[in-house]
C-alpha cells in the first residue's frame, strides 16, 4: 500500500485551493496540492468579467464600501445567506485584490480624465480622478450598486490563476497532477485525508493528512448544457456526501447564467452587459426594460435568466435548429473597446460562431453556470460534522451566495476562502496531530480497490457514458431554470432508477491504468446522487428564493423556508439522500429579509423579521455617535482572523 | 456552413505506453459530421460510441485552458475550438503535440514541461518585499499603459503549440522555446518585478535561451493567441546583447 503523508492535503488546484496551500505553506506546514490536470489549466481560468472588491477607485465605484458590497451580497443571496461569511467576504476582499495586485495580476487601472462609455444604450462621459490615475479601476455587473468589478480585459480568471499558480511555484508548493480523490479517509468523525487514484497508472495511494481541503470547484457537468469545464462534476462534493457524515448545504441552489453562446454554452461574460451591452428580441427589441425597468439588463442574474426564459416562451425568441435564443448586441460598444475589454468574447465568436461581434450580434441563451450549493462549512471553511475536512470555493457552501451569487463574486470568494479558510486549516494542523490507525486507511484502500476490481471483471452491464448522457437529460429537462412539483418528482424517481442501473456498469475498455472509460465509471454513480440530492432538495423546496424557482410556488417564503437544505447520504443502499434544515437566525442578522425590488414583491415574511427591524432601529438610536464599524460590531460582530481584522484605505476617504 | 451531413474521416495516433506491447498506430475512425462541430466534440463521439479507451485533454472547451493542443492535419492548434468544417476534404488527421512527454495517443504531459519552464525562468514576481506589503493600504499605483501591455505578454495559456513547432527546440532538448521567452519578457516589462538585467541574462543569456533561437518562427506562426513572439524574442535579445 503506498501512503504520503503531509499536514494539509488540498484537493483541487484551482484559486481557492491554491490560495488555502499557500496559507498552510506560509505558516510552515507540509502541504501538497492534487490536482486532475496542470493546475493553470483550472476552470478559475474561465472566469472573464472580474472579481468585486469595494475598492471604489473608479469614478462610477466612488462611496463603494464594505457596507455596500455586503448589501448587494445579500440581497442578490435572496437573503438565504449567511451574513457572517458574508461580512468577512466582503471585509477581506480588497486585501485579496491587492495583494494579488503584488503578486503579479496586471489589473486594468483607472486613467485619470474623461472617457466614453455606454450606459443604458447612451454614449456617455465620464470623468475618472486625477488623483486615482494608477490604482485598480472597476466596471460594472450586474445586482451592484457600484462599479465594483476589478478585471484585466476579460481574462481576469486567467491572470489571477497564473499569478496564483506562480506564487505556489515560488514558494515550492508540489502539485500531483493528474491525481483524483474518489473516496475520504475517515475515523471516529475525524478527516485524515483520501484514496487517489493516478490517472496515468491507474495506481492508488492513500494521501494522508491531518487536514483535508476540498477546493474543486462546482458541479455544473450534472446538465448537459453548462459554461462550466468539462471537468466540473462535482466529485470533490461527491466524496464528501459518500463519507456519510459530512454534509452537502443547498445542492437545490443552481445558477443560470444570462447569455452563453447556442449552442455550445461558453460564457460570454456579464461584463458585455456591465459595458453597455443589450439583450434583443427576434425583432431586435430591447425588451429587459419592460420586465425591469430600474436595472433592466443589469439586475441579478437569476432574475435575468428568468426574464429571457419568459420573453422566449412568448414566442419572442429567435427560432434556430438548436431551439429559441435571444441576441447579445455588443455592436454599441466599439471595435476598440471590444477589441481591448471584451477580447475572449470576440475570439469565442469568432472560432465557435464564426461572427464578429463588432458587427453581429451574439446568439444566447440561459445556461448553468455555477453550483451555489456546496460542502456544508462553518465560517472557518471545516465542515460542522466531519472534522479536518474544509472545503473553499465553489466546491464549499461557506454561504456567502445563498440561493444567487453575484457576477464577480466568485473569483472573489475563491481568494478570500482560499485566504480565510487557510488561516484555519493551518490553526487547525497547529493544533492536532495526526493519529490515524493504519487499518483504517488499509480498510478504504481495500473498499476502492474492490469497487475497482469489480468494474474490471464484469462482463454485462450499464455503459457509464449512456448513464451520464441520461442522467444530464433528465437535469437539464425538469431541474432546470424554472422548476415545478410534477417535473421534480418525476426527476426524483427516475434518478433513482438510475442510481440502481449505476450500481452496475460494465466496461469495455477493461484496462485498470490510464482509462477513460473506467474514470467515468468511477464518476457516474457518485455524479448521479449528486444529482438525486440537487433533485430532491429542489422537489422539497416549496418556495421561490433566488435561482430556485418554482413555478407552483411563486413567492419566497421567509416564514417557512428561510433555512439551509442540508444532505447526507448515510446508507449507500438507499436511492434517496437524507434531509434536514438548519435555520437561519433572523435576530442576528445585520441585514433582516426585505426586498430585492426585482417585480412584485409577494415575499411572505418571518414574524422575527420586524421584530429585528425594530432592534435595529433602537440599537441604532441607543449610539447615535456609533460609526460604521463600531455600528456593525454592535450588530452582529462576526470572526475575521487577526490578519485582515484591519480597515480598508480607499482614495479620497482614507480608512474611514 | 453546408446543412448537407458528411461523413468525416479521422485518423488519429494510437499508442498507450501504459500497455505492455502495445505498438504506435494510425487508427481510421468515421464519424458523422454535425452542424458546428468541433474536434473536440467529434473526438468524444468517438470515445463515448466507437472507442471508450481513447486518451485526449479537454477542459474548458473554449480556447482558453490551453489543455488541448494537438497537431490537426500537420499543425499544432487548440482542438478545442477547430471546426471540422474547415477541412474541406473531410479527413482530418490527429497527433499528439511532438516535443512533450507522451501520456497516451493525444494526451501529452504539457504540465510538467510547463511547471519545469516556470520553474527555471522563475515565473513570479522578485520584489523582497512583496510579501510585506501593507494590504489595508492603496495598492502601488501602475501606468495604465503598462498594465495592458503586461496583460498582452501574460495572455498565454501554455498550450505548448509554440514549443512543437520549434525547429530549435528539436535540435536543443533544453531550449527555453517561445513559450519560456514570453514568461521572460511579460517579468522584464513588469515594473513590480525588481531583476536586473543581468539577473536576467543568467536565466537566458546562452544557446538554450535566446541566443539559441534560429529564427524560424513557428511559434509566431502557430500561437493560438497571437502573442507577439517575433517582437518579443528579438527585444530579449537586444535587451541581452547590452549587457
Amino acid at each position: 500500500m503506498k501512503v504520503i503523508y503531509t499536514d494539509s492535503l488540498v484537493i483541487g488546484g484551482g484559486l481557492a485551493g491554491l490560495r488555502v496551500a499557500i496559507a498552510s505553506m506560509q505558516r510552515g506546514f507540509d502541504t501538497i496540492v492534487l490536482s486532475l490536470i496542470p493546475a493553470k489549466r483550472s476552470h478559475s481560468a474561465a472566469a472573464q468579467g472580474g472579481m468585486q472588491a469595494s475598492l471604489g477607485a473608479c469614478i462610477k465605484g466612488d462611496g463603494d464600501d464594505e457596507d455596500v458590497h455586503f448589501g448587494d451580497t445579500v440581497k442578490g443571496s435572496d437573503w438565504g445567506c449567511d451574513q457572517d461569511v458574508a461580512r468577512m467576504f466582503v471585509n477581506t476582499s480588497p486585501k485579496a485584490i491587492r495583494q494579488l495586485a503584488a503578486w503579479g495580476v496586471p489589473w486594468s487601472r483607472v486613467r485619470g480624465g474623461d472617457r466614453d462609455v455606454i450606459i443604458n444604450g447612451e454614449k456617455v462621459t465620464i470623468t475618472e480622478k486625477e488623483e486615482a490615475h494608477g490604482l485598480i479601476t472597476s466596471r460594472d455587473f450586474g445586482g451592484t450598486k457600484k462599479w465594483r468589478t476589478c478585471f484585466t480585459s476579460d481574462g481576469t480568471g486567467h491572470t489571477m490563476l497564473y499569478a496564483m499558480d506562480n506564487k505556489a511555484i515560488q514558494m515550492g508548493i508540489p502539485v500531483h497532477e493528474r491525481k483524483e480523490a474518489i473516496a475520504l479517509i475517515h475515523e471516529d468523525g475525524v478527516c485524515y485525508g483520501a484514496i487517489v487514484r493516478d490517472l496515468i497508472t491507474g495506481e492508488l495511494i492513500a494521501y494522508v493528512a491531518k487536514a483535508t481541503t476540498i477546493a474543486t470547484g462546482g458541479y455544473g457537468r450534472l446538465y448537459s448544457v453548462s459554461t462550466n469545464a468539462v471537468i466540473s462534476e462535482g466529485i470533490g462534493n461527491a466524496i464528501a456526501l459518500e463519507t456519510g457524515i459530512a454534509t452537502l448545504g443547498n445542492m437545490e441552489a443552481v445558477q443560470f447564467h444570462p447569455t452563453a453562446i447556442v449552442p455550445v454554452g461558453i460564457l460570454t461574460t456579464e461584463g458585455c452587459r456591465g459595458d453597455g451591452g443589450l439583450l434583443l428580441d427576434k425583432d431586435g427589441y430591447r425588451f429587459m426594460p419592460d420586465y425591469e425597468p430600474d436595472k433592466k439588463e443589469l439586475a441579478s442574474r437569476d432574475v435575468v435568466s428568468r426574464r429571457m426564459t419568459e420573453h422566449m416562451r412568448k414566442g419572442k425568441g429567435v427560432p434556430s435548429r438548436y431551439g429559441d435564443h435571444l441576441w447579445l448586441d455588443i455592436t454599441l460598444l466599439g471595435r476598440k473597446h471590444i477589441e481591448k475589454n471584451l477580447r475572449e468574447v470576440k475570439e469565442i465568436c469568432e472560432y465557435f460562431l464564426g461572427i464578429d461581434p463588432v458587427e453581429e450580434y451574439i446568439p444566447v441563451r440561459p445556461t448553468q453556470h455555477y453550483s451555489m450549493g456546496g460542502i456544508r462549512t462553518k465560517a472557518t471553511g471545516e465542515s460542522p460534522t466531519l472534522k479536518g475536512l474544509f472545503s473553499a470555493g465553489e466546491a464549499a457552501c461557506w454561504d456567502m451566495h445563498g440561493f444567487n451569487r453575484l457576477g464577480g463574486n466568485s473569483v472573489a470568494e475563491t481568494v478570500v476562502a482560499g485566504m480565510i479558510v487557510g488561516e484555519f486549516v493551518a490553526d487547525y494542523c497547529d493544533e492536532n496531530s495526526l493519529n490515524v490507525s493504519t487499518s483504517t486507511i488499509e480498510h478504504f484502500m481495500k473498499q476502492e480497490e474492490k469497487k475497482i476490481t469489480d468494474l474490471l471483471v464484469r462482463d454485462f452491464g450499464e455503459n457509464p457514458f449512456q448513464l451520464k448522457a441520461e442522467m444530464q437529460k433528465i437535469m437539464m429537462d425538469k431541474v432546470g431554470i424554472f422548476r415545478n412539483g410534477e417535473d421534480l418528482e418525476q426527476a426524483v424517481e427516475e434518478l433513482k432508477v438510475l442510481n440502481q442501473r449505476a450500481k452496475k456498469i460494465a466496461l469495455r475498455n477493461r484496462i485498470s491504468s490510464s482509462n477513460p472509460e473506467l474514470v467515468e465509471a468511477i464518476r457516474v454513480p457518485k455524479m448521479i446522487k449528486l444529482a438525486q440530492c440537487v433533485a430532491y432538495g429542489a422537489m422539497l423546496r416549496t418556495e421561490s428564493r433566488g435561482a430556485h424557482a418554482r413555478e407552483d410556488y411563486l413567492e419566497r417564503n421567509d416564514k417557512d423556508w428561510l433555512k439551509r437544505t442540508l444532505t447526507t447520504w448515510k446508507d449507500d443502499s438507499s436511492d434517496l439522500p437524507e434531509v434536514t434544515y438548519e435555520d437561519l437566525d433572523i435576530m442576528k442578522m445585520e441585514m433582516p429579509p426585505g426586498s430585492r425590488g426585482y417585480g412584485v414583491d409577494n415575499t411572505i415574511h418571518h414574524p422575527d423579521t420586524p421584530k429585528r427591524e425594530q432592534e435595529i432601529e433602537e440599537i441604532k438610536q441607543a449610539n447615535p455617535g456609533a460609526d460604521r464599524y463600531e455600528m456593525h460590531d454592535l450588530l452582529n460582530p462576526t470572526p475575521i482572523p487577526e490578519k485582515f481584522k484591519g480597515r480598508n484605505e480607499r482614495i479620497g476617504r482614507g480608512f474611514k | 456552413m453546408s446543412d448537407q451531413e458528411r461523413v468525416l474521416k479521422f485518423q488519429i495516433f494510437r499508442y498507450n505506453p501504459q500497455n505492455k506491447g502495445d505498438k504506435p498506430r494510425m487508427v481510421t475512425y468515421e464519424v458523422t459530421e454535425a452542424p458546428g462541430m468541433t474536434i473536440f466534440i467529434a473526438l468524444n463521439e468517438i470515445r463515448e460510441t466507437q472507442d471508450p479507451s481513447i486518451q485526449f485533454d479537454f477542459v474548458c472547451r473554449a480556447g482558453i485552458c490551453g489543455s488541448c493542443a494537438m497537431v490537426v492535419n500537420g499543425q499544432p492548434t487548440l482542438a478545442c475550438r477547430t471546426l471540422t468544417s474547415t477541412y474541406e476534404d473531410g479527413e482530418i488527421k490527429l497527433l499528439p503535440l511532438p516535443g512533450f512527454e507522451l501520456i497516451g495517443d493525444l494526451s501529452v504531459n504539457t504540465g510538467k514541461f510547463m511547471r519545469a519552464m516556470s520553474e527555471r525562468v522563475e515565473s513570479w514576481i522578485h520584489d523582497n518585499y512583496a510579501d510585506e506589503v501593507n494590504f489595508e493600504r492603496l495598492e502601488e499605483r501602475m501606468d495604465p499603459d503598462v498594465a495592458d501591455e503586461i496583460y498582452e505578454l501574460e495572455r498565454c495559456v501554455e498550450c505548448g503549440a509554440c514549443v512543437s513547432a520549434c525547429a530549435t527546440k528539436r535540435m536543443r532538448p533544453d531550449f527555453l522555446s517561445a513559450v519560456g521567452f514570453m514568461r521572460l519578457a511579460r517579468f522584464a516589462l513588469d515594473p513590480r518585478d525588481k531583476r536586473t538585467d543581468e539577473e536576467f541574462y543568467e536565466i537566458m543569456g546562452d544557446d538554450d535561451g535566446v541566443f539559441g533561437c534560429m529564427t524560424l518562427l513557428g511559434c509566431e506562426d502557430y500561437c493560438p493567441k497571437d502573442l507577439p513572439h517575433q517582437t518579443q524574442i528579438a527585444y530579449l535579445r537586444r535587451k541581452m546583447a547590452l549587457i
